[in-house]
């Protein structure tokens, strides 16, 4: 299963519309928490809202998750340990109020288990390589290794 | 003494402030380790069940924050850690506030989600809190906050 999610503040029909035609053709379930969005999805399930825990639950069930480059979901996603497909909103469109998204994925790209696509041009080719990810999860990434290994010097008091 | 005998405080309010703190917790495991938050039923849900409770507050709340600065002083005389750390918000700093009045050792971790500028509370902890680290590298300054990685 494949979960999509574009946060609740505001819609991403670019987003969701790329997704429900792609989904026919990713050989599995694509459940979609669409936001504020206009746009009916037909080809995959769509609400408008999942409450947090059964958000989690799904997430724990799901392969890939597709998202807007929220910092929230990317969280989530790297606490579930599952690999994020992150498509920025951008301003020019109305989709945000400024491009921050785009720094995101700018500063996350390449990061383990943090896919980008910069268009939904690039939304087919990123989920076949996030449905291909193995084992990534057990990879922390070289900035997190960094920031737990200061936290264990801060807390034994050791020189930073 | 050994690391488990190191009593940590860890703070974060619920949302992505607390999604930071759990990537930190196998780390965090570590030591004798007692988390606060102000939402309880999330930490329930990540099997902590003892955490402690804080209300939310945040700068435009006055009475609200005069009372979780109450409550985080009560955690705190309760626990007496040797350390305490916070990944935000308002509530985090609280506590490190009433640490300081106890002689802990305070770390601010300011949220991944401030690529742009230090939160407020982190422009704070660069003042009132041992060490202030930001997640993004090129918001660390030749003094403070400084830059050790980032929970991604």
């Amino acid at each position: 299963m494949i979960i999509v999610t574009v946060g609740m503040q505001l819609g991403f029909d670019r987003l969701i519309a790329a997704m429900d035609a792609l989904a026919p053709s990713l050989g599995m379930p694509v459940i979609a928490q669409t936001g504020k969005g206009s746009y009916q999805p037909r080809n995959m399930e769509a609400r408008v809202k999942i409450a947090p825990a059964e958000f989690e639950a799904l997430m724990g069930e799901a392969r890939l998750v597709v998202a807007h480059a929220g910092i929230g979901t990317v969280l989530t996603a790297a606490r579930c340990a599952k690999p994020i497909l992150l498509m920025p909103r951008r301003a020019d469109l109305g989709e945000h109020r400024n491009d921050h998204q785009l720094a995101t994925v700018g500063k996350l790209a390449g990061r383990p288990g943090i896919l980008v696509a910069a268009d939904e041009s690039e939304l087919e080719p990123r989920i076949a390589e996030g449905l291909a990810l193995t084992d990534w999860s057990a990879t922390r990434s070289p900035t997190a290794q960094q920031l737990h290994a200061a936290l264990a010097a801060f807390i034994e008091n050791r020189p930073l | 003494m050994g690391k488990d005998s190191i009593r940590v405080l860890a703070v974060a309010s619920g949302g992505g402030h607390w999604e930071q703190l759990m990537l930190l917790r196998p780390t965090l495991a570590q030591y004798d380790i007692r988390f606060a938050t102000t939402e309880p039923a999330v930490a329930a849900q990540h099997g902590i069940a003892d955490v402690e409770s804080l209300p939310d507050c945040n700068q435009n709340m006055p009475v609200r924050s005069a009372l979780c600065a109450l409550v985080a002083l009560w955690v705190v005389l309760k626990h007496r850690p040797k350390v305490i750390l916070s990944t935000g918000a308002a509530p985090g700093f609280f506590c490190i506030l009433a640490g300081r009045l106890i002689g802990a050792r305070t770390l601010w971790i300011d949220s991944v989600a401030n690529g742009e500028e230090l939160s407020m509370c982190g422009k704070l902890s660069k003042r009132f809190a041992h060490q202030c680290w930001t997640q993004w590298e090129h918001l660390a300054g030749p003094d403070r906050p400084r830059y050790f990685g980032a929970v991604l």
